[in-house]
């Protein structure tokens, strides 16, 4: 029997018979990604743009419904720009920069997020998880039509799996029976409860919060303002905090926070559903569209890599969903461990980059846990003692500015720089911003015919600002080429601002993930291929 | 020894300060009292705001 566990919001891969299930013995692959959620099939992306053919296995014929992840943050979209489906996920979000506090009966203060102009990408949109998966196996359509070796395979189940020193042997289960693959590599991409954890009996620890939250997506005609509230302990009574979010199509999200011994089944009911929304809405009419209760936990994998076996997104680490750092750091994993495994399949790189992988991916989660958990502390207090600095901080915040500051309803996920890990190259530039440092993401920055990130990325770059330097490289098989601009190339100064800071020239290696290798102010052939060597895990 | 925050006398009217910071609880049962606390302190706690005498501060008052 093969039963859905979930309903589709989209129906994108319907199961069809693979000519595996009918092979003799069982066919392997480069790659096989276990789950097409959006972590599995950007990663399937990734590697299929490069030209690696990739297998998606996932139990279902598409996308679930329900929207789950709502803000989808700067870097997410900078790199769904770097693999061509950036553009609709922009199109169809919604911007806002407006946010309100409330506690008990009113408003304590407002913000606007007065974002750094120059970046073709908002700070974040707000956007159904649905709509962002389904822009990104849009894209692998369209790869797929241009030759990208992608397979999405629906109602494949991974039963079961076997390791071997160079594979790993999947048992399969379809509505036409079972069948066996075997694949060089296997990515976990099977969300929260992954299955493959299980069946390598990893462990998976970290700290669940004793409380939770029933969160309504519905459909309000009226005018309702494009702005954040943050309603704590709202005197209406429609939850110990509330929280209110608009998405695309006339969609509210609403977050009540509803304690931890509850009644599910009895909660789940429309008409108790509408209570709750009656008292913070008050009087308009909506439709309800989706609702859920969920209760959060930030744990993680101890490593991401084991072996022939690579976990990405949800399955590596789970974060509570303030701060929206769920599917972003997801969409990071993807971004870097895609050039590496890349490198490492067509032999230009030893395995052990894989490695890195997890030592900058695990540093990233540990980032994002600390972040989400200090978020949750402040909106769900863990003792008396924090609830009475909570309301303190509160009670302080509208009339005295440097209160705010001190509110915390979720920061806002941005990517993180991988301080002093093993990857890093010299960082050279005297009097270079501290925001391009090595190991950082590398800034947008406007250019007089578009934007620096769209020229940057799934190869390595010598970006040099008003500095010579070879037009392009190859060591040990690994290729980097040169970008050259000037500073005079961006007449709004941010390029200078955000890369060269007080120095009158330099020249970054940047690697296939945007990332800074290493950064100098002149360029020595000798120092980038070192760097070059020590980004790709090689002895420099 | 401490190394940022002062710890001779430094409040010009100690009996003054003292009798004021109590009456200022006055009438307040405990609940209403521990987020006054919290308040003053998280006045007092920006305006110092050098993370190195406030850390230290916490330590001393963690450990007496
Ligand atoms: C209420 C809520 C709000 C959130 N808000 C945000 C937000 O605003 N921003 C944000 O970034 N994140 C947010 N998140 C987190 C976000 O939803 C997840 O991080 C994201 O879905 C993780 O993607 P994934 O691909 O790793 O896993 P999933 O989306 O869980 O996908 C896993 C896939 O694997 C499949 N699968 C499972 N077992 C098997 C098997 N045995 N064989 C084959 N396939 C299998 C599943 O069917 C599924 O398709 C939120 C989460 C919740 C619950």
């Amino acid at each position: 029997m093969f039963e859905d566990r979930y309903s589709l919001a989209f129906k994108l891969y319907p199961y069809e018979k693979s000519a595996d299930q009918d092979a003799a013995s069982p066919v392997r692959h480069p790659v096989v990604i276990m789950g097409g959620g959006p972590i599995g099939i950007a990663t399937a992306l990734d590697l299929g743009l490069q030209g690696i053919p990739v297998v998606v296995l996932d139990d279902h014929e598409g996308i679930g419904m329900g929207s789950r992840a709502i803000c989808f943050a700067k870097r997410s979209l900078e790199i769904a720009d770097r693999y061509g489906c950036g553009d609709p996920m922009l199109e169809k979000g919604v911007v806002w920069n407006v946010g309100k506090v409330f506690h008990k009966e009113g408003q304590v203060y407002e913000f606007n997020l007065l974002p750094e102009e120059g970046h073709k990408y908002p700070a974040f949109i707000n956007l159904q998880q649905p709509y962002f998966e389904k822009f990104i196996v849009d894209r692998v359509r369209e790869a797929q039509a241009a030759g990208a070796p992608i397979e999405l395979r629906g109602k494949n189940r991974v039963d079961n799996i076997t390791e071997f020193d160079d594979y790993v042997e999947l048992a399969i289960s379809t509505p036409d029976g079972d069948y066996k693959i075997k694949a060089d590599w296997l990515i976990g991409a099977d969300g929260a409860a992954s299955p493959l954890r299980g069946m390598l009996g990893l462990d998976f620890q970290g700290r669940v919060f004793q409380d939770s939250f029933l969160i309504a997506d519905i459909k309000m005609t009226a005018d309702f303002p494009t702005e954040r509230w943050f309603w704590f302990e709202p005197s209406h009574g429609s939850g110990a905090s509330t929280l209110l979010h608009k998405q695309p199509d006339n969609t509210w999200r609403i977050d009540f926070q509803i304690g931890w011994d509850v009644d599910r089944k009895e909660e789940m009911k429309e008409e108790n559903i509408r209570r709750r929304l009656d008292a913070m809405l008050g009087d308009v009419d909506y439709e309800m569209v989706w609702s859920s209760i969920y209760t959060f936990q930030c744990k993680r994998m101890d490593k991401f890599r084991h072996g022939r076996v690579l976990f990405a997104g949800d399955s590596a680490h789970q974060v509570s969903p303030f701060g929206a750092r769920g599917a972003n750091s997801g969409m990071q994993d993807v971004d870097n461990l895609g050039w590496k495994l890349g490198l490492v399949i067509k032999g230009d790189a030893p395995d052990s980059l894989l490695d890195s992988y997890s030592e900058e991916r695990v540093y990233g989660a540990e980032e994002n846990i600390l972040n989400s958990t200090r978020a949750t502390d402040f909106i769900t207090p863990k003792s008396k003692a924090s609830h009475i600095f909570r309301n303190a901080v509160l009670s302080l915040a509208g009339d005295y500015p440097f209160a705010r500051p001190l509110v915390n309803s979720g920061r806002l996920s941005v990517p993180c720089t991988y301080d002093g890990l093993s990857l890093n190259g010299p960082d050279m530039l005297t009097g270079g911003p501290a925001r391009t440092r090595v190991g950082s993401a590398c800034p947008d920055a406007p250019l007089v015919d578009g934007f620096l990130l769209s020229q940057l990325g799934n190869g390595f770059q010598i970006l040099t600002i008003d500095a010579d330097a070879l037009d392009s490289l190859i060591e040990d098989g690994v290729g980097a080429k040169q970008l050259k601009l000037s500073s005079a190339d961006d007449p709004t100064g941010a390029l200078a601002e955000r890369y060269l800071g007080d120095a009158t020239s330099a020249v970054y290696l940047i690697r296939p993930d945007q990332h800074v290798a290493a950064r100098w102010d002149r360029f020595d052939e000798t120092a980038v291929r070192a760097a070059l060597r020590t980004a790709c895990g090689k002895e420099a | 020894m401490t190394k940022n925050v002062t710890i001779t006398p430094n409040i010009a009217d100690p009996d003054g300060f003292y009798a004021k910071l109590i009456n200022m609880h006055d009438g307040l049962i405990d609940e209403e009292s521990a987020a006054l606390n919290a308040r003053l302190l998280l006045i007092l706690a920006n305006h110092i705001g050098d993370r190195a005498v406030l850390d230290e501060a916490m330590e001393m008052a963690a450990k007496s």
